[in-house]
């Protein structure tokens, strides 16, 4: 026996053809999508890999730096350098501000560490770490920002010493590493006029009217005692929640693991991206379904003729209706490739991470093969209703 | 007496069941002979679909009995109850226009019935070519049907209909859309085949230029066959 399908697909390649690279447009979108979704989980994995810390500790009942606002004393990471298991423990400081560079701004998070501690960018790509204390800066390229570059933070000037990769936060701006004592003044610094003000307004305070109480308010308001969490990192042998429990019992503050920043970035940070990717992937489905059915159907009902011959002249029912489903799933296999191929090419062009599973490239084939077969039950309905009788005519 | 052609005693179908009810045979009586070919002609709306239809075992007579080949198929009710396997086997079926499928080169549009009925690709290519070569279609063997000229896609078509040997071929209009001389060349061509390969053949026809050929002709007059003998004049 011959394929019907397989000669009908290259009697009318055109149609097939056109119909698949247009199917398959559609679902490299819907493999993207997937991608883009990967891509945020796998960003936050690489975020808290690159951190080299173990422990996040950070203000009591608050969901850590990347989750919101955290506020902890710039002293506290020494008494947790002294608890059993810590190896290390280091201050860090986040805050998504403009970074101008140029005549540019560009948003990205600005991170305060000290180098060769917790917190620090475990790998560049480009230069070299951050060695003076002051007004040097690690960038990711993705920031644009190259090395040697400078580039100004509130009202100081910074020389870009080094490049990461994919060092990005959970919204997706690049992130740009300072030292801490720099970032914490950043944090604290509002822009000279807010400053004079602010000091005028104290000094004709009475309430500060002996010059050393004055004196003491003034310089309380030019530093900032705080940081936003320290990055802990144990010794061998230590288990991460052996080491967490008595900091959580004794300095009062909110210690998280490595599983449960995972959690709270994945699972609460991107899980309203996520829903909302879902949501597209599933109006995504639906569309290339419809696609499906539609040309299937249209091709079939185009060959209502030649089917009354077919069943005329003796073929079974299941003959023809396995022709259109091969039909129709060939057409999903054709835009499978398709969309592969074109999610490939144009995933690194996206601003923000596409990462592509092959994982979920098999369960996209799977899903389109369901779908194609599913999309032909119409056309095949109505194949199977045509009578025979139809071919003698009146 | 059994018939190795056609044979059609007192065959009666209605459509529908009460007020509505059409009586569209009344009474219907045939023999075609293997080797023969007969014209069935009647005024429009007499029958001629219907019983092209009953026959062709595409729908069932209400009563009457039906013989092809010299096997009952009907009597009364069904006695075959494969009739897929039953048109694939022992009816074939020419048309009005080719009816050939379009997506399948023209040895494929004949080998597919021998294909159908589970012989190998070889052996029903095999098969198909021979046809084509007995009409004379062979050089156009692997072109596709929409590159063939009317004419040579209506002989493709009885090829189509003769490949599995069927004792009976129904045909239905098969000269309407072509000139008298393709006309005439057609009904040599069936009368050639029928000789050839012991078939009876059914010709339903309006044209007129055919209608002097056939040495018999049914006439059906509201659902009721007459036998007239025909001119029988030559087509050579
Ligand atoms: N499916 C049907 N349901 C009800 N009545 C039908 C049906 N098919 C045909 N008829 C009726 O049966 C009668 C015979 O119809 P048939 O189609 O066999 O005529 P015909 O001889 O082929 O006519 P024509 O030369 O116009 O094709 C007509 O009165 C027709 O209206
Ligand atoms: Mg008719």
């Amino acid at each position: 026996m011959i394929s019907l399908a397989g000669r009908d697909v290259v009697h009318a390649w055109g149609k097939f053809v056109f119909t698949g690279v247009g199917l398959g447009l559609l679902i490299g979108v819907t493999l993207t999508m997937a991608g883009v979704y990967r891509g945020m989980v796998d960003d936050a994995r690489v975020l808290l890999n690159n951190s080299s810390a173990d422990l996040w500790v950070v203000q009591k009942d608050t969901l850590g730096p990347y989750a919101e606002a955290s506020s902890l004393n710039d002293d506290v990471y020494r008494s947790i350098l002294g608890m059993r298991g810590v190896a290390r423990a280091a201050n860090v400081t986040y805050l998504t501000m403009q970074v101008r560079q140029g005549s540019r701004d560009v948003r990205a998070m600005v991170v305060g560490i000290v180098t060769g501690e917790p917190g620090a960018p475990a790998n560049l790509v480009a230069g070299r770490q951050i060695t003076r204390s002051h007004y040097e800066a690690v960038a990711d390229v993705a920031s644009g920002f190259k090395l040697g570059q400078q580039i100004r933070i509130r009202r100081n000037d910074y020389h870009v010493v080094g490049l990461t990769r994919r060092m990005v936060s959970s919204g997706g701006d690049p992130m740009v590493f300072i030292p801490l004592k720099d970032a914490q003044e950043a944090q604290f610094l509002k822009d000279n006029d807010a400053i004079i003000n602010q000091r005028n307004r104290t000094s004709i305070n009475p309430a500060f009217n002996q010059q050393s109480v004055l004196n003491a308010v003034l310089d309380s308001q030019t530093s900032n005692p705080y940081v936003n969490a320290v990055l802990v990192q144990i010794r061998p042998g230590f288990s991460a929640e052996d080491v967490a429990q008595p900091i959580r019992q004794w300095k009062r503050l909110q210690v998280y693991t490595r599983v449960q920043m995972e959690e709270i970035l994945v699972a609460k940070l991107i899980a309203t991206s996520s829903r909302q990717i879902a949501m597209f992937l599933v109006i995504l489905a639906i569309v290339s379904a419809a696609i499906v059915a539609f040309i299937i159907y249209t091709l079939t009902m185009g060959k209502i003729r030649e089917i009354a011959v077919l069943k005329l002249i003796g073929t079974r029912n299941s003959t023809i209706a396995s022709m259109i489903m091969q039909q129709a799933v060939g057409l999903g296999v054709i835009g499978f490739f398709v969309g592969k191929v074109a999610a490939t090419l144009w995933a690194p062009m996206f601003p923000k991470y596409v990462l592509l599973l092959p994982g979920d490239a098999l369960r996209g084939l799977m899903i389109t093969a369901i779908i194609c077969v599913l999309a032909s039950i119409l056309a095949i309905r109505a194949a199977l209703k045509v009578d025979p009788a139809e071919a003698i005519g009146g | 007496m059994q018939s190795k052609g056609i044979l059609i005693e007192n065959m009666r179908k209605r459509y529908g069941s009460g007020d509505t009810a059409v009586d569209a045979l009344k009474d219907v009586n045939m023999q075609v002979n293997p080797g023969e070919v007969v014209g069935l002609i009647g005024p429009s709306g007499s029958g001629k679909s219907t019983l092209l239809k009953c026959l062709g075992a595409v729908i069932e007579p209400s009563a009457g009995t039906m013989t092809l080949g010299g096997e009952i198929i009907y009597q009364d009710g069904w006695i075959i109850k494969d009739l897929r396997a039953l048109r694939r086997d022992k009816i074939g079926f020419v048309f009005q226009a080719p009816y050939l499928i379009p997506f399948l080169d023209v040895t494929d549009n004949v080998a597919l019935l021998p294909m159908l009925a589970g012989y190998s690709n070889i052996e029903s290519r095999k098969r198909a070519v021979e046809l084509l070569e007995a009409l004379d279609v062979a050089h156009r063997a692997s072109a596709m049907p929409s590159q063939l000229s009317g004419g040579e896609q209506q002989r493709v078509s009885i090829a189509r209909a003769l490949v599995n040997r069927p004792p009976v071929i129904l045909a239905d209009e098969p000269t309407a859309p072509l000139d008298s001389e393709r006309a005439l060349a057609v009904i040599r061509i069936l009368n050639q085949m029928a000789g050839q390969f012991d078939t009876a053949i059914i010709v339903v026809t309006h044209d007129e230029k055919i209608i002097p050929t056939f040495k018999r002709i049914y006439h059906i007059r509201d659902g009721r066959t007459d036998e007239e003998a025909g001119e029988g004049r030559p087509f050579e």
